[in-house]
């Protein structure tokens, strides 16, 4: 009986751990995606103001970022070109030598990814400059361009990446099929593309992906390979130096979305490989009947996810928050109104002293980085004992009026100008 | 002359270590021919030798009266079957088969054709397009076999190739292999630590120890005149039986041991010393009961198995070891039974005792 109920409080426990542990990984990026959705301008889950997908569209409207992306995605493809083959032969040469030379042929490889990559951007710049000078070469010549130099910076330290991705599938490779396919009269070039290469293609595929990511959020190194151009997550990082909108979680939301289907897609497909590997594809009620092989085929699954994202998107971009947003001006005006008649009621009864002590000070106020995120107007008395009868910040402009164009001016006045710009949507 | 192989003074060393030494063979064209030895005497290393992988550190490798060295392996008129049969995993049976013509540039089509004529050549007829994994170890066996074929090859080359199968199959695959090579009518070189494997199939076997060639015999040569301790004990059961050369004449030597003068041949008419330190092996089916024999035993037990009875006896301090074919008049004896035991000193081979009597040890534990 005491055993009993103390085996049930164990297993209370390891659940309460288990949901405890879930919520560590996940609440953040639960709550991230909740406040996408959120019309408030400062990416929060309370206050709800509104339901709105206005967020998604200041994101896309935002010039420097989406320029980013087209050269992240430039550099990616010639990073993953690169990269891949040049780990590919590394991880060749590790298993060919011999012993004694292998440690020493894996530390220089290994390196650069050790080397932190600050001190990897500068000695490229520093190296390609002086390759380029000794060339004679203008400074608007190929080796003082940004996008080569983070190609060349980043292919350092990602085909080690590539590298070991290789390394580890060359492992399970058993070499007598090479010497198998020799012996059957195979030349040795043959020998690599029909026997090496495709079993190496699963890891080329994963080397392909992890380089291309690794390339994609690179910072350190980019920072300073890039020069004066921007990169998407070199422009990211200079846009939340101004300050965070929502506009980074619907963001994020992309790519969870991304990521989820992605998952459930290899997911599918490491399932069904090894329902089929194993034989029990045959046999299995799922596998066995054509019409649940073709329900749980991969690509099936793959376009049913791709169809709901496209479904959820195109619900979005009709989906209109104006309405709402109106009415929750409306609110504030009238709460602030309020609020205004109650302070002048005190302040006619009382002496003019300072009211300060009476009000709690703003939480955030403009002290901390995000003070313009915050200090938004959206707190009804908050930053200032004494309000003026103007609302605070941005002048809530009827909605429908053109929004400050976001991404047109990278560079705001103000320090915190970029938390008050693209609060409102376009078009909102 | 198209398909001999012939090892001259061929040596292969690994740093100081001495994996083959001094192997000279000729293997003549059409011939069954085993290399049988303990695991790590060297059997791979020198198929691996013929078939281009390791070079010699001396001697030469000749095919066909030409010099091997610095030829690949995908040049030579050889096809090697893998221990571990090396089958091609991501390949259908067919594409295995096949890639011998695949790299050569045969047409799809014409790759199809071959691969299911040598499909019906090994039995497996319509397995074609399943996948390795699918078939069972048997059948991969021959897979393999068949994709070797598929090089037209003047020599095959076996490495161990049955030793993954269970008994029943073992059996059924050496009779199998004999069929084929009697078809095509190839050389084989077939490598085991199997002696039944060696001795039922092949039509010549090297018996290999710690990298030297003892004795290259027919198989019946090998087990009834074996040259050296090692093979006398590695091939087959075997009584050894020390002593002391009293006497020669021709071939018969007399011999004092443990158990009173003895008789027996003097392997590949060798001479001895009076009072040499010889051993004397008895097969234990040649030990017989024999009332005017001239050892004198005592039985400890008696194992049957079947078709044979296994007697354990012991004449002082020298156990011995002999059986009985378990025909009508053989009845069980008990233990404690007095025996009189006689052999035929024509097959019962005298050796030199220095002759490696550590590696006896070693063949009987492999
Ligand atoms: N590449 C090599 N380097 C060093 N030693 C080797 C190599 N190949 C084989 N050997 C050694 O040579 C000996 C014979 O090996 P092997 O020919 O595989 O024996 P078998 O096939 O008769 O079992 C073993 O002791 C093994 O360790
Ligand atoms: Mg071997």
């Amino acid at each position: 009986m005491s055993a009993a109920s103390a085996g049930g409080g164990g297993r209370w426990a390891s659940t309460g751990y288990g949901a405890l542990f879930y919520l560590f990984l996940f609440g953040p990026l639960l709550i991230m995606t909740g406040t996408a959705f959120n019309s408030s301008s400062f990416p929060r889950l309370s206050p709800w103001e509104c339901f709105t997908t206005d967020w998604f569209g200041v994101l896309l409207n935002d010039r420097r970022l989406m320029d980013g992306l087209w050269t992240s995605a430039g550099i990616g493809l010639g990073v993953v070109l690169i990269a891949v083959p040049m780990g590919l032969a590394g991880a060749l040469a590790l298993s060919e030598i011999a012993p004694r030379l292998r440690a020493a042929l894996y530390t220089v490889l290994i390196t650069p990814v050790l080397v932190p990559g600050v001190v990897l951007g500068i000695s490229t710049i520093v190296f390609w400059g002086q390759v380029g000078r000794a060339l004679g070469m203008p400074t608007t010549g190929l080796f003082f361009d940004g996008v080569f130099l983070t190609i060349a910076g980043q292919v350092t330290f990602v085909s080690a990446y590539a590298m070991l991705i290789f390394s580890a599938r060359l492992q399970r490779f058993d070499p007598t099929l090479t010497e198998a396919a020799l012996d059957l009269g195979a030349s040795p070039g043959q020998a690599f593309r029909k026997i090496l290469l495709p079993f190496l293609r699963p890891a080329i595929a994963s080397a392909a992906f992890l380089t291309l990511l690794a390339s994609f959020e690179n910072y350190n190194t980019t920072v300073f390979t890039i020069l004066a151009d921007a990169t998407f997550t070199t422009a990211l990082a200079s846009k939340v130096r101004y300050g965070i909108d929502p506009s980074l979680s619907a963001l994020a939301v992309i790519i969870i979305a991304l990521t989820l289907i992605g998952a459930i897609t290899h997911e599918a497909v490491m399932r069904r490989r090894a329902a089929i590997l194993s034989g029990r594809a045959a046999r299995s009620r799922l596998y066995g009947h054509p019409a649940g092989r073709l329900a749980v085929h991969p690509a099936t699954i793959l376009a049913l996810l791709v169809a709901l994202a496209g479904l959820a998107v195109w619900q979005g971009s009709r989906y209109d928050s104006s309405a709402c947003r109106a009415g929750v001006l409306e609110e504030r005006r009238a709460l602030q109104e309020k609020l205004m008649q109650e302070q002048r009621a005190r302040m006619r009864q009382t002496a003019p002293a300072p009211a300060v002590p009476t009000e709690p000070p703003a939480p955030g106020g403009n002290g901390s980085g995000f003070g313009g995120a915050f200090g938004s107007g959206l707190r009804p008395g908050g930053s200032s004992a004494a309000p003026a009868p103007t609302p605070a910040a941005p002048s809530p402009a009827a909605p429908g009026s053109p929004p400050p164009a976001p991404g047109s001016n990278p560079a705001p006045a103000t320090p915190f100008g970029g938390a008050f710009q693209g609060i409102r949507p376009p078009g909102g | 002359m198209t398909r001999d192989v012939l090892l001259d003074h061929v040596t292969i060393r690994f740093g100081s270590f001495t994996a083959v030494d001094n192997a000279y063979l000729n293997i003549s064209g059409g011939e069954f021919f085993s290399f049988l030895g303990p695991s790590g005497c060297g059997k791979t290393t020198l198929l691996r030798c013929i078939s281009g992988f390791v070079e010699p550190t001396e001697g030469r490798v000749m095919i066909a009266g030409q010099d091997m060295a610095r030829v690949g392996p995908n040049k030579r008129p050889t096809a090697l079957i893998f221990q571990n049969l090396a089958l091609f995993p991501l390949m259908s049976v067919a594409e295995n088969i096949a890639f011998p013509l695949e790299v050569r540039g045969v047409s799809r089509k014409g790759r199809r054709k071959r691969a299911d004529a040598l499909l019906d050549l090994i039995a497996l007829p319509g397995v074609g397009d399943k996948k390795v994994y699918e078939l069972s170890g048997g059948q991969r066996q021959r897979v393999a076999i068949a994709r070797a074929l598929a090089v037209e090859p003047d020599i095959l080359l076996l490495d161990e190739p049955l030793s993954a199968l269970d008994l029943k199959l073992r059996q059924h695959m050496r009779t199998e292999l004999r069929a084929i090579q009697q078809r095509v009518g190839l050389t084989f070189i077939y490598i085991t630590h199997d002696q039944g494997e060696a001795l039922t199939m092949s039509d010549r076997v090297a018996v290999m120890n710690r990298g030297v060639i003892e004795q290259v015999d027919a198989p019946t040569a090998i087990y009834e005149t074996p040259r050296t301790a090692f093979v006398a004990a590695f091939v087959g059961e075997t009584n050894v039986i020390p002593g002391t050369v009293l006497a020669q004449s021709g071939v018969q030597v007399r011999l004092g041991t443990p158990l009173g003068p003895l008789v027996g041949t003097a392997a590949g008419g060798r001479r001895y010393q009076a009072g040499e330190a010889v051993q004397l092996f008895v097969r234990p089916e040649q030990l017989v009961m024999d009332a005017e024999g001239p050892i004198a035993a005592t039985v400890e037990k008696e194992e049957f198995e079947g078709a044979t009875r296994h007697v354990f006896a012991r004449a002082g301090l020298q156990a011995l070891r002999l059986s009985r074919v378990n025909a009508g008049a053989a009845g069980a004896l008990g233990p404690g039974a007095p025996l009189r035991l006689g052999y035929d000193a024509a097959r019962a081979s005298v050796l030199p005792a220095s002759d490696g009597g550590g590696a006896i040890d070693a063949g009987l534990t492999a």
